[in-house]
């Protein structure tokens, strides 16, 4: 469905994107995860026919951005950060002006519209003037207009920019319902958003993809080491000094003589809840699931371990991990 | 999709005028100017007594003025405004090219252009009611108006594609339309062939003159025509290149 070969988008001297290449095969749920600035809604706009690429080539159903942008704009639903709604107008109106400038005809789009409004969710505000709706509205107002003809491909750029966690989760909800009818390209700074509606994920830093896959595959390439957290109570004054940090540090010396163990460190949370609970948590990195063995070890130390598990390296620290790491 | 685009277009931005304040106070103030510049300088007690074309040929070359002016304050938000809130994007990444987004803007605006003048044609009815004068010299006047207006339209839309901000385009549509307007004062002081060329360029001075007297020629209908489609022409290939950009 889309094919990126080696495209690069430069203003003056200075490269904002690329050179990137990438494919995405028809049906599928992409997410472009990166910091802000990295170039992704330059990616985007490019693909939404935008923003001509400095170099390369971008294909879209076949079609060349540059050599058929019109026929590709027909094809592409796109929805920018800031939803491009015109205050003036009514939800009804705005959808049926969106719908006839896309090529519709009016026959077409009063056939649509109800079906549209249906799956963003807005039917209910259609005689209300966009100016007057909440930005979450105003966000499922952009997302109809982005499909209310139908495209083949569909890109959000930041679809939960600025909603709140319950809009945040209406428009994931959306978004997931929509993965049926179209390939979506869905751009986000923010990894549980991207991690829960796309199949597969492109992690772009510096205008270049460091890392692609889904997110176990994401997952398996940097955790080269196991995680585990153990928590342990400290009795005896506060866990950094007194008998109670020298409680920690035996424990932290005990876990480290384990063989397999590479490294422990300890969760400070920094909010004093240590010293009210009396609990530490230590984080404990090994080559190998070493549970039992270092459960074993602290026991004879004679720590009184309230809690094992193992820690998943989450999607956050993969991407932080790749976007610092690789760099550095 | 070629001209239903520029019907659409049309539409969304004619009611853009109608629903917002702009349009309205542009409106109020051209017809509440019209009719004291019409009552101060074309009935004014010191012109004496005149013949009803010349208090008519009066009325017009006020409204030009007036007309002009409307003409920036409507275009200058056309593009500048879009690109200030972002709703331009869904134009760019729609299948529709910039000279239907260009036309369809410019024709909502010579039609709201055109409304707002035709409210002053009570002026023109009280001439002839009460005096002597030929349709024909109100038909022609009008038609002068509304070149004039389209002309300096598609200044202010050139103008409004080149920037966000409405203050720049403002200020780049005075400048050229001022500009243009000077020229016929500055062709009386210099000397040929420039002076010629001057004439030939402005906006008012004699292309205007034919109109307001009642004489229609069709070099001026040619002139007008031409400012409007250069300037027209220069807005597309600006939207164009701003779209890629």
């Amino acid at each position: 469905m889309v094919q990126l070969t080696e495209v690069t988008k430069y203003y003056g001297p200075k490269r904002a994107l690329g050179p990137v290449s990438f494919e995405i095969e028809r049906g599928d749920t992409v997410g472009i995860l990166g910091l802000n600035g990295v170039g992704k809604t330059t990616l985007l706009k490019i693909l939404a026919c935008g923003l001509r690429p400095s170099s390369g080539s971008a294909v879209v159903d076949g079609l060349d951005v540059l050599r058929d942008p019109h026929e590709v704009r027909k094809r592409v639903g796109y929805l920018p950060e800031t939803p491009p709604v015109y205050r003036d107008m009514t939800v009804g109106d705005y959808l049926a002006f969106a719908g006839r400038i896309k090529g519709m005809t009016p026959e077409a789009v009063a056939r649509r519209i109800p079906e549209v409004e249906e799956r963003a969710r807005v039917a209910e505000v259609h005689d209300v003037p966009t100016g007057h709706l909440s930005e979450g509205y105003r966000q499922r107002v952009g997302v109809a207009q982005a499909i209310v003809h139908n495209p083949e491909l569909l890109i959000l750029d930041e679809p939960t920019h600025d909603l709140d966690p319950v809009q945040i989760m209406e428009m994931r909800g959306m978004i997931r319902s929509l993965k049926d009818s179209h390939t979506i390209l869905i751009s986000s700074h923010i990894l549980p958003e991207i991690s829960q509606t796309c199949d597969r994920l492109l992690i772009l830093d510096d205008g270049e993809i460091v890392a692609s896959g889904s997110e176990e595959e994401l997952g398996e390439m940097l955790m080269r080491t196991r995680r585990m957290a153990v928590t342990i109570r400290v009795e005896g004054g506060e866990a950094g000094n007194g008998s109670g940090g020298a409680a920690v540090r035996a424990a932290e010396a005990a876990i480290g003589e384990v063989p397999g163990v590479t490294g422990v460190r300890r969760q400070d949370r920094g909010d004093g809840s240590v010293r009210e609970t009396g609990a530490v948590t230590l984080e404990v990195e090994s080559e190998a699931d070493l549970r039992a063995e270092v459960c074993r070890a602290l026991v004879e130390k004679g720590c009184a371990v309230i809690g094992l598990a193992r820690a998943e390296r989450e999607l956050e620290r993969v991407f932080v991990g790749l976007v610092g790491g690789e760099r550095t | 999709m070629t001209s239903g685009a520029t019907g659409v277009v049309f539409r969304r931005e004619f009611r853009a005028y109608t629903r917002s304040p702009m349009g309205y106070i542009v409106a109020a103030a051209v017809l509440l100017l019209d009719g004291i510049l019409f009552y101060g300088l074309a009935l004014g007690p010191r012109w004496g007594a005149r013949l009803s074309g010349e208090v008519l040929q009066g009325f017009f070359y006020n409204a030009s003025g007036m007309t002009a002016i409307a003409a920036v304050a409507l275009s200058i938000r056309l593009v500048a405004e879009e690109r200030q809130t972002g709703t331009l994007l869904l134009l760019d990444t729609s299948p529709v090219r910039d000279w239907e987004i260009v036309l369809g803007k410019f024709l909502s605006a010579l039609a709201f252009l055109g409304a707002i003048t035709v409210a002053t044609v009570y002026i023109p009815l009280l001439i002839l009611v009460n005096g002597k004068i030929a349709v024909g010299h109100i038909l022609v006047g009008y038609l002068g108006l509304v070149c004039l207006g389209g002309a300096v339209l598609s200044i202010g839309l050139f103008a409004s594609s080149l920037t966000r901000h409405q203050l720049v385009a403002a200020a780049v549509a005075s400048v050229i339309t001022g500009a243009l307007f000077l020229f016929s004062s500055l062709a009386h002081v210099v000397g040929p062939p420039l002076n010629g060329v001057l004439s030939a360029l402005t906006i008012h001075g004699h292309h205007w003159a034919g109109f307001g007297s009642g004489a229609l020629h069709l070099r001026d209908l040619a002139y007008y025509a031409a400012l409007t489609y250069f300037f027209l022409y220069a807005a597309a290939k600006a939207m164009e290149a701003k779209r890629w950009e």
